[in-house]
């Protein structure tokens, strides 16, 4: 240990580090009491029980006897947990009592102000983790649902219920039926299908169109400049059940209502907006001159535009073409109005599904949508990044 | 040479192609809407599969039935009609039908009569509920109880009332999140007799008396929406027992293995049945009216109830109930017309209700939400 610290690690009085050990346990309490019946008894119990913890770890046993006194914690922890809930409760109490323990030592011990500035206020240090812990909750709510989904996908029986035999992690629970119900399904295939033919098309469809209006209305001499970005945009704000509700009358007249084309073009206008957007935003720092210059040396038009203008803004064009895709993959409502039972795609068939039978197959479909999603996003990703390193526009 | 033969045979199976379209002026495709799930299931292998043998027909399936009123109300205002049958309800129907969007059907005319001769109108007897309907099965709504949750010392639920004993069988219920059902259930366990439900529940105090009994256990209701959703719950053992349609819950015991029984005491009885949309073009609707004619007739009704426990709506299919077609067991006591089963039931009321179903409505959500 150095002569001169910057470290504010100190022991903190018990009075500090007790209420805030027994206010963590009391809201860890919370969720044990309500799945038990009783949340207002799970609290008491559980601020109580850490608070003592938090009494003997720090009052009595101190730092010296500190590794002994959390593998006590785990232990206890695991035993209670274990007569709760048999070998999954065995597991939870098990993390429940690492993370007390860890957590009583951290109060206790004042540790949490080590790696911060030694000036900071009490308040200041309490913001710092108040904001880490809000962010960590934010990310659990959105991610539990997704997650939630998987293990039951691969559920041996027909409802979305964690049986006792998937709790046991016993072999027999688990199943991977749902997804052969999917690949074998003729229903799912072509809705699988359908999907598959739609959203490419309706992409390239919106990824023309949106490039070439963000690029027009991104020159200072089209007139109602506004007031077209407002209309092109409109599909993205108005209610969607009102736009699926416009299309459907306007389509039916024209015929194509029903159609594959009808869906696809419906599609397209969804996604046209997103297009749009992002390629105006990477268009605000496009250099004009750049199109000036290569007109100086003799190229017409289009030439300019595929060999300079649209490798510049490539990432923009590629991350509208991605929002367009997925508005078209995940597309319910529309579809459901433009669409006739031919052009059933997968979001309408999980829908139909959910509505009728709550069948895990459903569950099975999300899960490998996840798994597409995640790839599809991190494929873009080190793309954009390649090229990006390769043209020198970032260091990493 | 060999062109020749090729050009000699297209214009051969033009020609006969042509003679054929002549013949019958049949569309060869038709949309088929129903409800999806096992009960499209027992419509796909019972009618569907047999007809497009017969036939060459492509049949393509929509599972649209339960916004089938206001998607054809869409459809005959922008004048595009793109479904050819409809299974519906029969209080859909009868809506349907006043509004002039479904076709009116007399089933003398276009219904086949029964083996022995029996026209099809005393075949289907009372089940004709509206001149645009055509019965297909009668099903109902009855409760189903997780057996492994009955207090020990205690008798299973056999009684309607039980669903309110809230004492004795301890739970959570799940109840469809509409006053139909409820209200009728409610006041038959509030000592009201069951010739004067409906004319209790005209008047308004009647009314506040099946919401004050519903109240008693109101902090015990799960609201369903969805014919799915108390099978799942049951399945959970979130609900001690709860109200969905029978077939959901023979699913459940029998395919699924659940320890669930049935509680068939006060079921609602209601038919589930085709319509032809009103305007359809002369090729599809005379396929449409050839299809109906196929698939509503007596051997067709009872091969339905081989997949799923819906009772046939004709009297003569009744008899030739088999055996469920994976399973192997006998159907005929899972049906909700089975007499061990039918001794306490309702007929849904079609008149009352339509009378009086946005008048309640109103009260029932507004007592919800309260």
């Amino acid at each position: 240990m150095s002569a001169i610290t910057l470290e504010h690690v100190e022991k903190k009085p018990l009075s500090f580090a007790l209420p805030v050990v027994g206010a963590a346990g009391g809201f860890a309490g919370l969720f044990v009491g309500t799945a038990q019946g009783s949340g207002i008894l799970g609290v008491a119990a559980g601020a109580g029980i850490i608070a003592l913890m938090g009494f003997l770890c720090l009052g009595i046993l101190g730092k010296e006897m500190e590794r002994v006194a959390r593998w006590g914690i785990v232990v206890l922890m695991a035993v209670a947990g274990f007569l709760l809930g048999a070998l999954p409760g065995l597991v939870v109490g098990a993390l429940f009592g690492w993370f007390f323990g860890w957590f009583i030592y951290w109060i206790g011990e004042g540790r949490y102000r080590a790696k911060l500035v030694p000036y900071l206020t009490p308040g200041q240090v309490l913001w710092h983790f108040t904001f880490r812990v809000i962010c960590g909750m934010i990310f659990f709510f959105l991610i539990t649902p997704i997650v939630v989904v998987m293990p039951l996908s691969f559920n041996a029986e027909n409802f979305f219920t964690f049986t006792p035999e998937m709790l046991r992690f016993d072999p027999e629970g688990y199943s991977l039926k749902h997804y052969r119900d999917f690949f074998t399904n003729a229903d799912w295939q072509q809705a699988l299908w359908n999907s598959v033919s739609i959203a490419p098309v309706a992409t390239l469809l919106s990824v023309s169109f949106g490039t070439l209006a963000a690029i027009g209305l991104s020159s200072e001499h089209v007139p109602f400049r506004r007031a077209i970005m407002a209309i092109l945009i409109s599909p993205m704000i108005v209610p969607l059940i009102i736009s699926a509700a416009g299309m459907y009358f306007f389509y039916s007249r024209l015929g194509l209502q029903g159609t594959y084309w009808g869906v696809v073009l419906a599609h397209a206008a969804l996604g046209i907006p997103f297009v749009i957007i992002t390629v105006t935003a990477t268009l605000v720092g496009f250099d004009r001159s750049l199109t000036r210059a290569a007109a100086n040396m003799g190229a017409n038009p289009v030439t300019t535009f595929f060999r300079v203008q649209m490798p510049l803004i490539l990432p923009g064009v590629i991350s509208g073409g991605l929002f367009a895709f997925i508005t078209s993959f995940d597309e319910v409502v529309v579809v459901l109005f433009v669409g006739s039972a031919g052009q059933k795609t997968l979001p309408w068939q999980m829908f139909t599904g959910l509505r009728e039978q709550i069948s895990p197959t459903i569950l099975a479909v999300a899960t490998i949508l996840v798994a597409i999603s995640i790839c599809l996003l991190t494929t873009v990703e080190l793309l954009r990044r390649r090229s990006e390193r390769l043209r020198g526009m970032s260091p990493g | 040479m060999k062109s020749t033969k090729f050009l000699l045979a297209t214009t051969a199976l033009t020609v006969a192609a042509g003679g054929a379209f002549a013949d019958d002026h049949m569309a060869d495709e038709m949309t088929i809407v129903s409800w999806g799930g096992a009960y499209s299931n027992s419509q796909q292998k019972a009618y569907h599969e047999p007809y497009m043998e017969k036939t060459g027909v492509t049949i393509v399936n929509d599972e649209s039935s339960n916004e089938a009123v206001a998607k054809l109300r869409a459809m005959d205002e922008a004048g595009n009609i793109t479904w050819d049958v409809v299974d519906v309800v029969a209080a859909d129907a009868l809506r349907l039908c006043d509004e002039g969007l479904a076709m009116e059907i007399d089933p003398d005319e276009h219904l086949a009569p029964a083996p022995d001769g029996t026209s099809a109108e005393d075949d289907f007897g009372d089940l004709l509920v509206g001149d645009c309907f055509i019965p297909q099965i009668v099903y109902s709504t009855t409760f189903g109880y997780r057996t492994d949750m009955v207090p020990e010392g205690v008798e299973p639920p056999n009684d309607i009332c039980d669903v309110f004993d809230t004492e004795t069988y301890p739970g959570k219920r799940s109840l469809e999140k509409r006053p139909i059902n409820n209200m009728e259930w409610a006041l038959l366990c509030d000592g009201v007799a069951k010739e004067d439900v409906y004319d209790v529940l005209e008047t308004s105090e009647g009314q506040q008396q099946a919401l004050d009994k519903l109240d008693t256990i109101k902090d015990d209701v799960i609201w369903w929406s969805a014919g799915a959703d108390t099978p799942q719950l049951l399945a959970d053992g979130e609900v001690f027992m709860g109200s969905t349609y029978n077939g959901r819950l023979f699913s459940v015991i029998e395919e699924q293995d659940q320890p669930v029984a049935m509680m068939w005491d006060a079921q609602v009885f209601d038919l589930d049945g085709w319509i032809i949309p009103a305007g359809l073009p002369e090729d599809r609707l005379a396929r449409a009216m050839d299809f109906i004619y196929f698939a509503t007739d007596t051997q067709r009704l009872a091969d339905q109830a081989k997949y799923i426990s819906y009772g046939p709506a004709r009297e003569s299919s009744a008899p030739m109930v088999g055996k469920h077609a994976e399973l192997g067991i006998e159907m005929a006591p899972h049906m909700p017309t089975d007499p061990d089963n039918a001794e306490n039931t309702f007929l849904y009321n079609y008149e009352f209700w339509a009378d009086y179903r946005d008048d309640i409505d109103a009260k029932f959500q507004a007592w919800l939400a309260q």
